[in-house]
């Protein structure tokens, strides 16, 4: 763990800066204030405005009279610069954003006996190293959910087995090759999605993480990332494209989310999804409280609320991810069933490599930092 | 009488006897957020541009360093983009120009009344509609299983979009995913910025010149090359600076249209994340601004605002 924190040190000191002592953590949770802001993904805190079925906040808000607040955030770093502003309660943060935030003071440690379903938490999750740092816990789980390889059943008539279909040329089995038929997504964090792939298939580059790659490690992922791009026409950016193409584009097989995958099969498209042999990365949120959340008793309430409610299981089938707390798959305290925990990826939890920032150093001494990959992956996608 | 001139009365006496002080007051504050908002921003843009990142930590080192541009210049896929985007900037410039004259030209030397109201409608309409929505239904159009496509197989002129797609940089899976498709949608959304100026330009040209030239014994085409062109070229220019650098700045049109080669601006919003490379996303932006005033400076040398 220490290593760890030493590691993210170098890459956030920056965000440092004007950091106060930490907090100590509540000893109870008193009366609430009357609100709690949150900074979420968009599609995370619903209130039954987009879909009525869809609400996990009208009933919190009755309860306890705390009025929730959403300021929606696009990306890991929009979250960042928000929680460095200040003002806010709570955030959603992924794991690339989670460990920047707590390296940065931004966030405080919660003190997990005043929230009485922190039992009910997945134990895979209970300390994941993306919220917990030397034994302390800076957050509960939210959501969490697999990068999936999606893919045409009137094309597979069996599932691909391998990541190969989207990375190597081939002949899919209906005949025809898979050169200007596949995707990958439009986002540097794919080259991890590569080195996984070597990870398996060339033992000899002693990749151990796909986040963590030295430079000969790294350039071999950039040769197979060459090698896609001839196969690829478009890579995907904006999930509504990515479904657009898959049914106007001829495309057949690509990485994806279950939300695409669950929102096309809803429009009976001949899509299904699986997770092939060499795993596949993935992404895991965290509902972490700011150092000076002005709203600290409702910011709790929320975090039981957001373990203990319907919110776990609704959440889950209104996103394609997989709920922190494994019984909202089956208890029935919400829409999710055990069959759409199974189809958004709930068992394959050890074949993902949950997504970090790569930073420059790393346990076999240095390694190739995240401005890189972006730089780089700009030049492989130009045709360099 | 003096002994009782209320203080405004001063106020506009000294405004009056002195133009200057009124004209000042009214400038300061425009001239201020010019200042200000535009050209100080502009000047911070410039200056991070001349930081770089450190290599091993990936921190912005504030120094003064030309090592950013070196990279800029010196990367072939940086020096791609930078090619991409002015080529495509071009393309688009020219053809729209050529699109936009005949229309400018019939509107403005031939509609009359109910007609020109058409005109003004049928070019102004598409600008109304939201921008995504256009881009969005131009992915639809351009699509391998799309209308055009489909309407292109049934007249039997398959073979030859075909023919068109497997071209090597031109071409691609289908129309959607290639440079053309990027290009359609490009001259499609910003064509209107073509079309007005030069309708207005070519409405100040006076109708005696043409027929004064064609009295000389001038053909239509010695008509046009040396009486019309030059003095619609203002609107020309006025129209191309649009179109060129609205292309040169756009990251909306490629990313959802093309092959998801960047550009320009893609560049920039990609080094500006999670990367958190300002200083090279600041250099890409300083281009686009370096060949606008090289344009700017080429289009007065040719004498296109000696008309202003």
């Amino acid at each position: 763990m220490n290593h760890a924190l030493r590691r993210l040190a170098a890459c956030v000191s920056a965000l440092a800066l004007a950091a106060p002592a930490f907090a100590q953590p509540l000893t109870a949770v008193g009366a609430g204030e009357g609100e709690v802001n949150i900074v979420a993904w968009p599609g995370y805190i619903e209130r039954g405005e987009t879909m009525k079925e869809f609400d996990w906040v009208t009933k919190f808000e009755e309860s306890t009279g705390c009025i929730v607040k959403v300021k929606t955030a696009n990306t890991s770093d929009e979250m960042v610069a928000l929680m460095n502003e200040g003002g806010f309660d709570l955030v959603t943060a992924s794991g690339d954003a989670s460990l920047r935030l707590i390296a940065g003071k931004r966030v405080q440690p919660i003190n997990v006996g005043l929230i009485p379903s922190w039992g009910t938490v997945d134990d895979r999750l209970k300390n994941a190293p993306w919220h917990t740092v030397d034994g302390v816990h800076y957050g509960t789980p939210y959501m969490w959910g697999p990068n999936v390889l999606m893919y045409r059943t009137d094309v597979f008539p069996e599932p691909p087995t391998s990541w190969s279909v989207v990375f190597e040329e081939q002949t899919l089995p209906d005949g025809k090759s898979n050169k200007g038929r596949v995707q990958a997504y439009d986002g540097p964090i794919h080259v991890a999605d590569a080195a996984q792939y070597l990870m398996h298939h060339k033992p000899e580059l002693g990749i151990t993480s796909p986040y963590e790659l030295n430079a000969e490690q790294y350039a071999a992922a950039l040769d197979l990332l060459r090698v896609q791009r001839t196969l690829v026409s478009r890579y995907w950016h904006d999930a509504f494209i990515q479904m657009d193409d898959f049914k106007n584009e001829g495309v057949v097989a690509s990485g994806s989310w279950p939300f695409q995958v669950n929102l096309l099969q809803s429009e009976g498209a001949p899509i299904a999804s699986t997770i092939p042999v060499e795993g596949a990365t993935g992404w895991a949120d965290t509902t972490m409280m700011h150092v000076d959340a002005p709203n600290p008793n409702c910011a709790y309430m929320w975090m039981e609320h957001s373990l203990a409610s319907n919110l776990q299981s609704d959440l889950s089938v209104w996103f394609g991810a997989n709920p922190a707390v494994p019984a909202a798959c089956t208890d029935g305290r919400g829409m999710q069933t055990a069959e759409g925990c199974t189809k958004n990826g709930l068992d394959d939890f050890e074949k993902i490599r949950f997504w970090t920032t790569p930073v420059s150093k790393c346990p076999q001494g240095e390694c190739v930092p995240y401005y890189r990959w972006v730089s780089d992956y700009i030049g492989v996608i130009g045709g360099r | 009488m003096s002994a009782e001139t209320p203080a405004a009365g001063g106020l506009s006496e000294a405004l009056w006897r002195r133009p200057g002080l009124l004209l000042l007051l009214l400038l300061t504050p425009p001239l201020l957020w010019l200042g200000i908002v535009y050209i100080g921003s502009l000047l911070a843009l410039l200056a991070q541009s001349f930081f770089s990142i450190d290599e091993f930590s990936g921190l912005v080192q504030r120094e003064f360093t030309l090592k950013t541009y070196r990279e800029l210049l010196t990367t072939p896929s940086n020096l791609d983009i930078l090619l991409r985007t002015v080529s495509m900037a071009a393309a688009v410039t020219v053809a729209a120009a050529i699109i936009a004259f005949p229309v400018a030209y019939f509107a403005a030397r031939y509609a009359k009344g109910g007609w020109k109201a058409l005109f003004y409608l049928g070019v102004m309409l598409p600008l109304w509609s939201s921008y995504l929505v256009k881009v969005y239904a131009w992915k639809l159009i351009l699509a391998k299983e799309g209308i055009l496509n489909w309407a292109v197989e049934g007249i039997g002129l398959g073979w030859l979009l075909q023919a068109w797609l497997s071209l090597p940089i031109l071409g691609g899976n289908s129309l959607s995913v290639s440079y053309t498709g990027t290009f359609l949608v490009f001259l499609y959304v910003w064509l209107p910025f073509m079309i007005l100026p030069m309708q207005a330009a070519l409405e100040r040209v006076p109708g005696s010149l043409l027929e004064a030239s064609a009295d000389l014994g001038a053909a239509p085409a010695a008509t046009f090359r040396h009486v019309i062109l030059p003095l619609a070229l203002p609107g020309v220019v006025a129209g191309s600076i649009f179109t060129f650098s609205l292309t040169l700045g756009d990251y909306i049109i490629p990313q959802i249209v093309g092959s998801s080669r960047l550009f320009i601006g893609q560049a920039v919003y990609a080094h500006q994340g999670t990367a958190g490379n300002i200083p090279l996303a600041a250099a890409f932006t300083v281009v686009p601004v370096v060949i606008m005033v090289i344009y700017l400076w080429l289009a007065k040398r040719a004498g296109a605002f000696n008309a202003l």
